[in-house]
């Protein structure tokens, strides 16, 4: 089986600073990291492939450096990892993204289509979880978005199983090969590669694919120019405008503190008082 | 510089409000964008249309039609066909995407659920136009054109987005981040209704069947008016109980931050914020948690926060409406004899 994963490299979400004069996003120097969702769809595809047999290739589209994203991912067990990189992708959105890599992964369909394209559930940078539906749609795959488990696959009759996270419950689903799954968060922990991985990651020349190596000619789709959506401005979330009511404790007795804070609940929120009256029950 | 809007485009009309059934009930945040989309077809002055898809003989479809009337729409697409009994990508795709096609909006709004996300990428792609996900705040510029606001970078940015040269523009909005209209009775309005071109041959993946979580009847956080949260600084799972009685005696639900989540404290659905739940109560009481960005996207709906702390530069501080520096494990028992007491309960 060929499984394709698809990840992105993104700044470390716990140290993004904001410059507090130009609000524009502080990069240099915040470290990078595989998208931590990512990480749950390579360990299911590296599942996949002990189980079934096969290979497993990571792709990234970013700078040169996402370079690094590729050989962490092969540290874990990747057994391949193309690098698609070109200036003419910078700016792109997530329909120009979808559609750069969607070219990337034809191209590897060359040498061996892949019966399986994973995805992870969104990113934490761009959050918005459209790549992996933008992929499935513009190379025909089956949809699977979410996916909780994967039940069974049958790689005769080209049938999968899985189960998938919806609004309120669980869906089980009957679908086919080939497919895009999205993996939903905390279905796995991803494993501590082999020796011989880390290796691999730390020696593997890595390919480059540019715009043309994956046959796109037409550039109108690529990058800004290829991207409906323009992001117009980027601000910091205003503070609230009206100072908070304080209430120190420090030496007060708790019980004064508990009715002065009611108190100010009450004052501030009187229609909490109605829901506070109509669902409180006491507790003896 | 700002594109030509090609000239096909022009002629897009309306604002539409996909209407998520959920087994036969009516997903609330599509209550939530019918209030949005009014105030944006209101300024555009055009048409707001509620558009269902679902089986003709179906209890639900009819009923979704009619409530899209009740919160605001002024007409309502309804495609009918035993393909959309249950949610399946492909062919709901088709079914969005060719009315589409055929009707020419110029804004599309979908909530951002599980369903409205893989949906609403879907459409976008084949449509090939833009869509700006998990919106908190949509507008319309001088010039017409749709200004969706988003958070980015977990919460600790916003940025606002603009579809430039593509039609419709597409928008997902998390459930609870706008309020609900105001229901109105006794309201109707003309339904176009078309059937989907697709034979149930044609269509790949089969739902085998659907685990409703009996939990989710339990846990209702989104939806509660008040909620009582805890963060580390409860210090001990024990601590809990303090946080459980409290919200019970007033009412309320009880949640927590992530960390307690990855303990294994508290079930995940409890989890407020970024990767959990989106809150919108009257009343949220935070206990010894710091207010990382990520939990205050979850909040930021609340009419009122208050918070307890012990550090008094906490960040929670900084969006809490009443701030308390205090030890959280004193006084949560505290507060449920002080609310017993002066609300007679
Ligand atoms: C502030 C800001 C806001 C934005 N808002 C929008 C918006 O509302 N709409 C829009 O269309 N674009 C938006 N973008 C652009 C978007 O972030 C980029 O298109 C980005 O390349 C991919 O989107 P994402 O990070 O949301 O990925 P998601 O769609 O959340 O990613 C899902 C999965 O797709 C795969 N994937 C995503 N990107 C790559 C990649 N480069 N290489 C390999 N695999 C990948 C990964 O498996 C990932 O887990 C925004 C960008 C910024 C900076
Ligand atoms: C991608 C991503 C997604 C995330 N999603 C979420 C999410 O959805 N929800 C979420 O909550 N977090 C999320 N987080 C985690 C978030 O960044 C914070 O780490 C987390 O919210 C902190 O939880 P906390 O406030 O309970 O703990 P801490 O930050 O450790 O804060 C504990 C607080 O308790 C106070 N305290 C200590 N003792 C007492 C006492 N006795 N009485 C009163 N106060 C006391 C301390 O002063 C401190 O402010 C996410 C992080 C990432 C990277």
């Amino acid at each position: 089986m060929h499984i394709v994963v698809c990840i992105k490299q993104v700044p470390d979400s716990a140290q993004i600073r904001v410059h507090p004069i130009t609000n524009t996003i502080m990069r240099q120097g915040v470290p990078t990291i595989i998208n931590p969702y990512d990480l749950f769809a390579l360990e299911e595809a590296l599942r996949l492939r002990d189980r079934y047999g096969g290979e497993v290739t990571v792709l990234t589209m970013g700078p040169p450096m996402a370079k690094q994203a590729l050989e962490k991912a092969l540290s874990y067990g990747a057994d391949h990892a193309v690098l698609l990189s070109d200036r003419h992708f910078a700016g792109s959105d997530t329909l120009a993204t979808s559609f750069a890599i969607s070219r990337a992964i034809m191209k590897m369909g060359r040498r061996r289509t892949p019966e399986i394209v994973f995805a992870g559930k969104q990113t934490i940078d761009g959050d918005t979880a459209q790549v992996g539906p933008g992929i499935a749609k513009r190379l025909e795959l089956q949809q699977l978005t979410y996916v909780t488990k994967i039940v069974s696959i049958d790689l005769h009759t080209r049938k999968i199983a899985v189960e998938r996270r919806s609004e309120g419950g669980i869906q089980m689903l009957n679908s086919r090969l080939p497919c895009l799954i999205t993996v939903l968060d905390g279905v796995n922990v991803i494993r501590r590669g082999s020796v011989a991985d880390a290796l691999h990651g730390a020696r593997s020349e890595i390919p480059t694919w540019r715009a043309t190596d994956v046959g796109i000619e037409e550039l109108a789709n690529c990058g800004l120019r290829g991207s409906p959506t323009v992001v117009k401005r980027v601000f910091a979330p205003t503070p609230r405008a009206e100072k908070a009511i304080q209430i120190e404790a420090i030496e007060q007795e708790s019980g004064q503190v508990a009715d002065d804070v009611v108190a100010s609940i009450l004052e501030h929120q009187s229609a909490a008082e109605a829901s506070l009256c109509l669902n409180g029950q006491p507790i003896d | 510089a700002r594109k030509e809007l090609p000239k096909h485009f022009r002629h897009n009309r309306n604002v539409w409000v996909f209407i998520e059934l959920e087994r036969g009930q009516v997903h609330p945040v599509s209550f939530e964008l019918l209030g949005e989309g009014r105030k944006l077809a209101d300024k555009l002055g055009v048409q707001l249309a509620g558009v269902v898809v679902g089986p003709a003989e179906c209890a639900g479809t009819q009923c979704a039609t009619a409530e899209a009337f009740a919160y605001g729409a002024d007409l309502a697409y309804l495609v009918e066909s035993p393909l959309l009994s249950h949610y399946r990508n492909e062919p709901f795709t088709k079914a969005l995407t060719d009315l589409v096609i055929l009707h020419k909006p110029e804004i599309l709004l979908l909530g951002a659920t599980s369903l409205g996300r893989d949906l609403a990428g879907s459409v976008a792609t084949t449509l090939e136009t833009g869509l700006t996900a998990d919106c908190t705040e949509l507008n319309v510029d001088a010039d017409g054109s749709l200004a969706a606001t988003r958070p980015t970078f977990g919460g600790s940015l916003l940025c606002t987005i603009y579809t430039l040269n593509s039609r419709p523009q597409m928008a997902t909005v998390r459930p609870r981040v706008m309020a609900t209209p105001q229901r109105v009775a006794d309201t109707a309005g003309p339904i176009i209704r078309h059937g989907l071109i697709m034979v149930e041959e044609e269509v790949v993946t089969k739902v085998l069947g659907f685990l409703s979580d009996r939990r989710s009847e339990k846990v209702n956080l989104a939806h509660a008016d008040i909620v009582v949260a805890g963060g580390l600084g409860i210090g001990i799972a024990e601590n809990l109980e303090r946080l459980k009685v409290l919200a019970k005696t007033i009412g309320g639900e009880f949640g927590c931050s992530r960390p307690l989540v990855q303990k294994g404290w508290m079930e995940v659905d409890r989890q407020i914020g970024q990767t959990g739940q989106t809150i919108r109560p009257k009343l949220y009481l935070a206990a010894g948690i710091s207010g990382a960005v990520q939990h205050r996207v979850g909040v930021d709906g609340a009419d009122l926060i208050v918070a307890i702390n012990t550090d008094s530069n906490a960040p929670i501080f900084d969006f809490a409406h009443v701030a308390v520096v205090a030890d959280a494990i004193g006084l949560l028992p505290a507060l449920t004899t002080a609310f017993t007491r002066r609300l007679a309960l």
